[in-house]
């Protein structure tokens, strides 16, 4: 703080509570201001991310990250032992029509092992 | 644009500087020219943000306004109006707070027969002299107590008695044995236990003398001043005054006592309010290293109650008294008015109180039949019991005491910039003015805030002049003072 000093150590201790680039868990629908680094890594069990499965009203509409998100941070961004396709050998197009989740997900392809090759 | 408003907070001025105490954090922040610019040009009401930049153009960029309105912001000094700022949350102990200090009564008998006393007097709330209770606790009692202390004391890997009366060396033997006794128990349970005691002098002889230097018992002399003063009220039962029998035994209490500081204690009634002289007469010629003083405790009306009139008159006498605190200080002399030191030492950790004290909470007191109680004052009072040292006090009833005691249910409080340092003042103080502990001492509210601001500046002056005397007050509390 440039204009307020701190004297007492109540004081110091709110300055040091508050300070601008001290990172927190927020929500991703909170946007850049409150969120000022990437906040990686996302839905990762490491991390506090309420919301995950229902919102405040126990529906999905309200939640801080869409569902489809957990998908997809199982598929790439976490380790997280969920089955989603291999896309690095045998479906590397399997999310080609999904360019956003949320919007698109049903666009995701359904994959089945190929019994031909067996 | 949103439109910003202060919040609030108590703004004073010391060694040229303007600070904030803020409230309820009870944090201190000192401003810069921006900031009181900020703070006084909304002294006058809520703005837009943009119309407050255009004001202060002349004087301060746009960027260096809007940083100081973040930073202020920020610590809660203001805030948007269109949001209000959240209310205080309630935090009542979800579970059994550790005992800190335990008041044993060790009698309800006293040698004197002062007219103001809280215990004795018109006010008294447990009659002792015709009740039910010991005269004097049994040294089973005590040793009673010192397992409860212990047990109680919980995680703590210390613990406290604070010994009291009545007249507390009237029961010298048992008070002895239990030291012995708590010493013992405290090592066996691998931890360390301290004491203190209150008594009026009258029977300190060489061999008591003696053992409280050795056994490092903290002593506080309730006296009132010189002669004439401490005579007017603290007299044997004959009328006598108690003063010559008193003074010689201060005197040898000092000389050989040197383990613990030794603090007189005054009670200041309206025939007594001579501050300087008191102070004078206890350090110079008695040789006390600290003195605190405290207004009588009293229900409206008696003759020793201090009146409104009475309170400026005290408030003026205790910052004479405080400014020769200030000027010992920054030379980093001693100065023994204890009051001052107190309060500093609360400013500067920033405590936001929820509860005035630690009655209840950190702290109880023991009746001579073994009851537990709020505190002291409340000793043998079924109304306002836990439990006994013997079985132990019900959590559900301190719980319960600490939820209809909290700060906020103090309507009055909710206005007051001194709430975090004051919380609505002494439980007995309140029951004894106005029927019920859980009401504030709306008696001397200007009193405290006139003194929480002269305590304010002198640590703001401090803080400028000779910040390193402040670092005495970073390491944790001391016991709490009982009286």
């Amino acid at each position: 703080m440039k204009h307020l000093t701190p004297i007492n150590l109540k004081a110091d201790r709110m300055e040091a509570a508050t300070r601008p680039d001290k990172k927190d868990v927020v929500a991703l629908q909170q946007g850049p201001p409150q969120q000022p680094e990437p906040h990686i890594p996302h839905g990762c069990s490491l991390v506090f991310a309420p919301g995950w499965e229902a919102d405040r009203n126990g529906g999905t509409a309200g939640l801080c990250q869409p569902v489809e998100r957990d998908l997809f941070d199982c598929h790439m961004g976490c380790f997280w032992p969920a089955q989603v396709p291999d896309q690095l050998n045998h479906a590397p197009d399997w999310t080609a029509k999904c360019a956003a989740a949320q919007k698109d997900w049903r666009k995701i392809d359904l994959i089945f092992p190929d019994e031909k090759k067996k | 644009m949103s439109v910003v408003g202060l919040r609030e907070f108590h703004s004073f001025e010391a060694a040229g500087r303007r600070y904030l105490y803020l409230v309820p954090s009870a944090a201190v922040f000192a401003l810069d020219d921006c900031s009181a610019a900020i703070v006084d040009s909304l002294g006058e009401g809520p703005r837009a943000i943009d119309e407050l930049t255009r004001d202060l153009a002349a004087r301060f960029d746009h960027v260096e306004v809007t940083d100081t309105i973040a930073e202020l912001q920020r610590v809660r000094a203001l805030g948007e109006t269109a949001a209000k700022p959240a209310p205080m949350p309630k935090i009542v102990p979800l579970r059994p707070v550790p005992l800190q200090t335990l008041v044993v009564n060790v009698t309800n008998q006293c040698n004197l027969a002062c007219t103001y006393c809280y215990e004795y007097g018109e006010d008294k709330i447990v009659d002792t002299e015709n009740g039910q209770q010991p005269k004097f606790m049994s040294e089973e009692t005590a040793r009673e107590a010192v397992e409860f202390t212990l047990r109680e004391s919980r995680e703590n890997p210390h613990a406290h008695i604070t010994f009291f009366g009545g007249e507390t060396l009237m029961n010298f033997p048992v008070l002895k044995a239990t030291i012995g006794y708590a010493r013992r128990r405290a090592a066996e349970a691998g931890k360390t236990i301290d004491f203190s005691l209150t008594t009026n002098a009258t029977l300190l002889r060489p061999d008591v003398i003696e053992f409280l230097a050795n056994e490092r018992v903290g002593v506080t002399i309730s006296i009132d001043g010189p002669e004439d003063l401490q005579d007017k009220f603290r007299v044997f039962n004959n009328g006598t005054g108690s003063y010559a029998i008193a003074a010689p035994k201060i005197k040898a209490l000092l000389a050989r006592h040197r383990s613990r500081p030794i603090g007189a204690r005054v009670t200041l009634t309206r025939q007594t309010l001579d501050v300087s002289r008191i102070y004078r007469h206890l350090t110079d010629e008695l040789g006390f290293w600290e003195v605190g003083f405290a207004p009588v405790t009293t229900a409206p009306g008696r003759d020793y109650a201090i009146s409104d009139g009475g309170f400026d008159h005290l408030l003026e006498q205790f910052r004479t008294l405080a400014a020769e605190y200030l000027a010992a200080s920054l030379q980093n002399r001693h100065h023994g008015f204890s009051n001052v030191r107190e309060t500093l030492q609360e400013i500067h950790h920033g405590h936001a109180k929820a509860y005035p004290c630690g009655a209840g909470l950190g702290l109880m007191g023991v009746s001579t039949d073994g009851r537990v109680a709020l505190c002291h004052r409340f000793a043998g009072s079924d109304d306002h019991g836990f439990g006994t040292v013997r079985d132990g006090v019900s959590w559900e009833k301190q719980q319960q005491f600490l939820d209809t005691h909290h700060v906020s249910n103090k309507t009055d409080c909710q206005t007051c910039w001194a709430r975090p340092i004051c919380a609505g003042g002494c439980y007995h103080e309140a029951h004894t003015r106005y029927g019920s502990t859980n009401r504030p001492n709306l008696h001397y509210c200007e009193w405290i805030r006139g003194w929480t601001h002269t305590c304010l500046e002198i640590y703001g002056e401090l803080a400028e002049r000779n910040p390193g005397f402040l670092r005495q007050f970073d390491d944790a509390d001391a016991p709490e003072k009982v009286s």
